[in-house]
């Protein structure tokens, strides 16, 4: 992993197992995700802090950059033609924007259920419940739930449209950076990826560094990586005018 | 997929019959057990489709619950459409066009600025038929209630390495999609007026809607 000047960094947290997380990341700042284990997961919403009913709008992500995955130079786009985060880095290659979260529906139905009072902090928790029980300490709920992204799956999608998780796709240490072109309220937890094949219930930490990223630049890889990316980045500009 | 299936159902004994043009959106109940029916009356038209619980609008039609629970992006007959809390709101039960998008979502003033030109956000876009199509419906509506919607009769194929395209349309005139309700749901519909991509052959047109008990 490339090092990171100490001067930059703001502060670093690990999320645990099956746990969630929130933070208004600033504008002008990056997060960077780390799948310290490997074959990690790390479902994620995205919503403009000033006004939250602006938020991560999957299929304007796809279709203006004709992306079923995302990796380095993708921007993630709210409804309004806005760039929430763009993605800097990225040593894993292959992020899922398909397939959505885990529920309790489907957590119970492959690995049981187990409480809290029957395991305590190792109980089965599902990203469904931990989306709703972040986004209600913002004074959001149900019907601010959106597609959201699952970061280091990989889901593939066979010319007759069938879907396949391929297991192991991330590797120990490799990490994404996420950089704030708003001022975004992200919310995300690691529970597993809803396809992951494995029997057991085995959700992975991640480690989170919040550090300071240099101004977007006309150079910039994200807004260079098509037109529709540049003009993105200009509505984002114009919205901070 | 691509297993086309007719249906007996005769429009002559439908409940609920009416064209909407090209350009408008709609809203309209469809009762537990009834059958709905849209219809591409001149071909390669999107229909882009909301769908939510009548009587607790908070539980609505989920892209992402839809295509998991059957692991397959595309929408065809025995697609069973989920909510976000993975309850079972209508079943594709007859198909002649083959499969249907759920990823493309819906047009706006200001995706379609990032898509084309910053020149675009005048143009009319599906976005503002939901808002018009739901508030009309009461003060209760926020935009925050538009959440990712089918696109009926849309061609938006994934690649098997991450690619995703709006290709030519793989309707035709006549061709129709028809679902049982599994619980009363409320159907909202933006009749796509997209001008500036080939979802409807670049000319937008009716689409027929037909309910019956």
């Amino acid at each position: 992993m490339p090092e990171l000047d100490p001067s930059l960094i703001r502060f670093t947290e690990t999320v645990m197992p099956g746990a969630n997380w929130s933070h208004v990341l600033k504008r002008g700042t990056t997060l960077r995700v780390i799948d310290l284990e490997g074959d990690g997961n790390v479902s994620a919403l995205f919503y403009n802090f000033e006004l939250p009913s602006e938020r991560l709008n999957l299929p304007d992500t796809l279709k203006c950059q004709h992306i079923a995955k995302l990796t380095k130079g993708a921007c993630l786009y709210s409804d309004m033609g806005r760039i929430l985060v763009s993605i800097t880095e990225d040593t894993c290659g292959w992020h899922d924007p398909l397939t959505g979260c885990s529920n309790a529906r489907n957590i119970a139905a492959k690995y049981g259920e187990l409480t809290y009072q029957q395991a305590r902090n190792e109980w089965h928790r599902n990203a469904h419940d931990g989306f709703l029980t972040e986004l209600g300490k913002y004074n959001l709920g149900e019907r601010d739930l959106a597609m959201n992204v699952n970061f280091f799956g990989k889901v593939t999608v066979d010319d007759l449209g069938a879907m396949s998780y391929h297991p192991g796709s991330s590797k120990a240490g490799a990490f994404v950076d996420l950089r704030a072109e708003m001022n975004v309220i992200v919310v995300l937890n690691t529970c597993p990826h809803p396809l992951d094949p494995s029997p057991t219930y085995a959700p992975k930490s991640v480690s989170l560094i919040v550090w300071s990223l240099p101004p977007v630049t006309a150079a910039d890889t994200c807004r260079n990586s098509c037109a529709e990316n540049e003009r993105g980045f200009i509505l984002t500009e114009r919205y901070f005018q | 997929m691509n297993t086309l299936t007719e249906s007996t159902l005769e429009a002559e004994q439908a409940s609920y019959d009416f064209t909407l043009p090209a350009g408008e959106g709609w809203s309209n109940e469809i009762l537990r057990g009834q059958t709905f029916r849209i219809v591409d009356l001149e071909g390669n038209q999107a229909a882009d489709t909301l769908f939510y619980d009548l009587h607790d609008p908070a539980d609505r039609y989920s892209a992402q619950d839809t295509i998991r629970e059957q692991e397959n992006i595309y929408l065809t007959t025995g697609t069973r459409l989920f909510s976000t809390r993975g309850n079972a709101l209508l079943t594709i039960i007859a198909d002649t066009c083959g499969r249907h998008d759920t990823l493309g979502g819906a047009c706006a003033c200001e995706s379609n600025m990032v898509r084309y030109a910053l020149e675009k956000r005048h143009m009319h876009a599906c976005r503002d038929s939901f808002w018009r199509a739901l508030r009309l419906r009461g003060a209760e509506w926020e935009k925050r209630d538009i959440t990712n919607n089918i696109n009926f009769f849309m061609n938006v194929p994934v690649t098997p390495d991450g690619g995703l395209t709006f290709a030519d349309g793989i309707s035709a005139p006549g061709r129709y999609v028809e679902m049982r309700a599994e619980t009363d749901v409320l159907a909202v519909i933006s009749n796509c007026p997209q001008l500036n991509n080939p979802c409807n052959g670049y000319n937008p047109t009716p689409v027929r809607l037909l309910i019956w008990d």
